[in-house]
């Protein structure tokens, strides 16, 4: 019997689990992007049917943090970067957990972007959200990694003399297995993006546009937007890397000139983390957390280990 | 050091199989029915470098490396850089002979590889010899090892040499090698060790060291372990199931054994991007509910601040290893130095919230490592053990019933889905996973993936469910019961049965002296063979080894101050840090503590310890060693 039975419960799931019951106000400005990632979170985990005692969210620091706050579910908002070793971990001892990660474009493309490289790299099977404002919003508007070249701040008050980030080619590179786009602007599109990359066995990356009305007034609404998978422009395969390069350079490009490609861009179906590492026997078959909970469990000893030292 | 006790260092350059040589020979001796302990000196480099290692054999208890050395097998560093005498780094082919030659005893015994080493690089040995009545036996090693073999196995040829000039019975060292080789190589190394021993049994004796007798041997089974292998032991007896981790010396040690070890136990190790992340991940399985650890040596430990404050908020439980080596940043990778102690106790902003321990021997470093785990699961606070590059790699033997014990795989403080059924929930929906009446400070968690356990987790301050809080009330709550947690753990320390800290001679325990040594970690045996030493020369001493660095036990050290008139504070740092950290735990012993301080890359040595107490503490002695530094005492 499994010490977590929130776990793989078949249910039908109302949208207002996962909110609190008590809501806590949120901190984010009116018109703030953050709004729509939550509610697609809430609607994907919905239509997945999910129990909130199965899932494990955990967020880094900035408004994107705050998250785990209004999300009802197990959360860890942690520090600034970190959320990814935290979380893969987390699916390594449980990998029956759902678990999500979210951070901000600092959080994930800046402070963190080591361990962004690497948890895709190693294809954990788990959803990582970047909510991209291209703008530090916490700390009152200085120039992030993905502002465009010549953005002026506090910070960079002469303009940014730096090309931002490419997230979407990065993320290729580094071996996510699910890449998509999505707005905070486009609740239908970022919710079904949401559950494919649930459903996804491996490393999802979504990176999601979050306007900020309040530091980032220059920039667009993302709208309108464009769907790679509609436009006839882009006939792509989503398993083949160098199309799949092309369009996310396109769409790289094309933000900066305020031209807004969303859409699913890459997809490929390479085995995740958990199965790789079972396959060369360094990972148990049963979840590790399960084994602590298992009385009957005849636990090694360094006493085995002995002989080696006689 | 008595003369019945062997230190047979073996030197070469990196890269020239010491390690395992010294192993399988000390594995021997122990066999044979001697005490054992070895010291490893080594260069941060892959290939060549001056390398040695002592091991040191006798029938009584050895606690430490010796006072010099009585035997020397030079192989020569078959790796060496350019080898000249004006080349940046001196000639290093030479040097496994040259190098600290001073430290040799007089009567000491020199076998050297003829086969590597000529007359023009030995210029002034045999005068030396002369003086200090070494005797020299050079043999062409790598030249019978070519002829019956392979060159490599000239180390074989030097044992076999060994064996000749101790009296030694081949018997434990043929066991040991059917045991790791097979096939031509196991006939092959036979065979050398055989012909070895016996071309330099030929010859004509002049020296008087034999191997000591172990007399009656050992009572029970021993087992020859290292300080990391004790640690990575203490873990797995906790049922710790996972490791992160980041390669650095010296602590890659004990990331290799749970490497090695886990997946065969259903664990899982993990060697990450960076030390940020091992720690990190550490955490997230802890938080998922298995039992987790990470560790790394002082610098990798500096990325580790961030991570380790988040578990103190958090509460989430988190053992750490930190594996001392001399710094400040790059320092000397491969050298001992206990100069992390105020990194590992204040690292990371805030008010620190943590347990350290230092445990002095392999034995103490599996128990302490233990208590670190059910400290760290039981009050969900991070613990850690500080240890260093010596104790990390030293050998001793122990008795295998240290580690014929029951696991302890209990998660700690966590509630089981029917208890939490019951447990207080906020009306928001949340367990409240950190109220404030909870027992010790400590509040029971849930585990993720459990049902109505859901709650919050966050580096900010928070309320009892989890939510953000900068209410002064509830962070007044909140600070108390974290910092009432460590007051508790004092308190389990000081109830256990043993105490971490060593009083000795043990039946010092309750007599006045008129002089203390007082040290931590790596260097407790060295300390009590000091206390030996400075017995038999009639001073009225005993000595104190702290493990328990916080919270601090402060009864047991203010009870081992007031039995003693002086102290003298023995530590591998410049800066004094474990006095220091007395002074401050106890305010008024600053007019009693002085201080013995190392920091040049080598642990001490017992009567280099004696020799400056006299010169210092007494005002007799020699002059002082440029090795060491006196502090004197200068009140609070």
């Amino acid at each position: 019997m499994s010490a977590f039975s929130a776990i793989g419960e078949d249910r039908d799931v109302d949208q207002n689990e996962f909110t609190p019951g008590i809501e806590p106000q949120a901190t984010w400005c009116p018109g703030c992007g953050d709004f729509g990632v939550l509610k697609a979170l809430k609607g994907a985990m919905t239509e997945l049917g999910k129990n909130p005692d199965e899932v494990l969210l955990v967020t880094g620091i900035g408004c994107s943090g705050k998250l785990s706050s209004y999300f009802d579910s197990y959360g860890y908002h942690s520090i600034h970067g970190r959320s990814l070793p935290i979380s893969r971990a987390a699916k390594l001892a449980n990998p029956e957990l759902e678990v999500v990660a979210a951070g901000g474009d600092g959080d994930g493309y800046g402070i963190g972007g080591n361990h962004f490289m690497h948890s895709a790299r190693e294809n954990h099977d788990m959803v990582y959200i970047v909510f991209n404002n291209e703008i530090f919003g916490l700390t009152k508007g200085q120039t992030s990694p993905t502002s465009p070249k010549g953005h002026k701040s506090k910070t960079q008050p002469h303009g940014s003399a730096k090309d931002p980030i490419r997230p979407l080619s990065m993320s290729l590179s580094a071996g996510s297995s699910y890449i998509a786009r999505t707005a905070a602007v486009n609740p239908r599109q970022a919710k079904e993006i949401l559950v494919e990359a649930f459903e996804h066995d491996g490393f999802a990356h979504i990176d999601f546009l979050t306007q900020c009305p309040t530091w980032n007034k220059d920039a667009k609404q993302y709208v309108p937007y464009t769907d790679v998978q509609d436009a006839d422009e882009f006939d792509f395969n989503l398993g083949n890397r160098r199309d799949a390069g092309d369009v996310m350079y396109e769409a790289e490009t094309r933000l900066a000139d305020g031209e807004v490609l969303t859409g699913r861009f890459y997809q490929d179906d390479r085995p995740s983390y958990d199965q790789e590492k079972k396959r060369t026997g360094e990972m148990p078959e049963q979840p590790l957390a399960e084994r602590y909970f298992d009385d009957d469990y005849e636990w090694e000893r360094s006493a085995d280990l002995m002989h080696r030292h006689r | 050091m008595t003369n019945d006790e062997l230190l047979w260092r073996i030197a070469g350059g990196s890269g020239d199989g010491i390690d395992s040589t010294s192993k399988n020979f000390a594995k021997a001796l122990m066999r044979s029915g001697l005490n054992i302990f070895t010291h490893r000196h080594y260069p941060s480099r892959i290939r060549g470098g001056h390398t040695y290692v002592e091991v040191r054999a006798a029938p009584h208890e050895v606690k430490s490396r010796g006072d010099g050395y009585n035997f020397l097998l030079a192989l020569g560093d078959s790796f060496a850089r350019n080898p000249q005498e004006d080349a940046y780094y001196g000639n290093e082919e030479v040097k496994p002979l040259t190098e600290n030659l001073d430290e040799l005893r007089e009567g000491g015994v020199i076998v050297y590889d003829e086969g590597l080493l000529g007359d023009d690089d030995l210029a002034d040995l045999n005068e030396r010899a002369d003086e200090n009545d070494w005797h020299v036996y050079p043999l062409d090693l790598r030249g019978l090892a070519r002829e019956h073999g392979r060159e490599v196995m000239r180390n074989t040829a030097g044992v076999g040499a060994t064996a000749a000039l101790l009296g030694m019975d081949l018997a434990p060292i043929e066991e040991l090698m059917e045991e790791r080789m097979s096939g031509e190589i196991l006939e092959q190394n036979l065979e050398i060790l055989e012909i070895a021993k016996s071309e330099v049994e030929s010859r004509e004796f002049t020296h008087d060291i034999r191997m000591p007798d172990p007399g009656a041997g050992h009572d029970e089974q021993q087992v020859l372990v290292s300080g990391s292998t004790a640690i990575a032991y203490g873990s797995i007896d906790e049922g710790c199931r996972f490791i992160s981790g980041y390669p650095m010396t010296p602590w890659t040690d004990v990331f290799t054994i749970m490497s090695q070890n886990l997946p065969e136990f259903g664990g899982i190790a993990e060697q990450v991007e960076d030390e940020i992340a091992a720690a990190a991940l550490a955490i997230g399985a802890s938080h998922a509910g298995a039992k987790a650890m990470s560790g790394s040596s002082g610098g990798g430990f500096a990325l580790m601040s961030e991570p380790l404050g988040l578990a103190e908020i958090a509460e989430t439980p988190l053992v750490l290893v930190e594996a001392m080596r001399a710094g400040p940043s790059t320092g000397m990778p491969t050298k001992p130095e206990q100069g992390d102690l105020e990194h590992v106790l204040y690292t990371s902003q805030g008010d620190s919230n943590r347990v350290v321990f230092a445990p002095g021997t392999a034995e103490e470093a599996y128990e302490q490592t233990r208590w670190a785990f059910q400290i760290a699961y039981d009050y969900h606070i991070p613990a850690i053990v500080l240890y260093d590059q010596k104790l990390g790699g030293e050998l001793k033997n122990v008795d295998e019933s240290v580690f014929d014990r029951e696991p302890n795989p209990s998660l700690g403080s966590v509630l089981t889905e029917s208890e939490l059924e019951d447990a207080p929930h906020h009306a928001s929906g949340k367990f409240e996973r950190y109220r404030y009446d909870g027992e010790g400070g400590v509040s029971p968690r849930s585990i993720p993936g459990q049902e109505n356990g859901r709650f919050l987790v966050t580096g900010n301050e928070h309320n009892p469910s989890g939510h953000i809080s900068e209410d002064p009330d509830n962070r007044i709550a909140q600070m108390d019961r974290r910092m009432e947690k460590l007051t508790s753990i004092r308190a389990t320390l000081d109830d256990a049965e043993t105490s971490n800290q060593t009083v000795y001679p043990p039946e010092a325990v309750d007599e006045d002296r008129t002089y203390g040594l007082m040290t931590f970690g790596s260097q407790q045996g060295t300390v009590e063979e000091a206390v030996d030493v400075l017995s038999e020369s009639g001073y009225s001493v005993k000595a104190l080894g702290v493990s328990d660095l916080l919270p601090y036990p402060e009864a047991e050290v203010r009870a081992f101050l007031d039995s003693v008139d002086h102290c003298l504070v023995v530590e591998m740092n410049a800066s004094a840090q474990l006095r220091g950290l007395t002074q401050k735990e106890l305010g008024d012993v600053g007019s009693k503590l002085s201080s013995l301080l190392k920091y040049n890359g080598n642990p001490f040595e017992p009567e280099e310890i004696a020799a400056e107490f006299e010169t210092h503490v007494e005002g007799g002695g020699d002059e002082p060693s440029k090795n060491t530094k006196f502090v004197p005492a200068a009140g609070d």
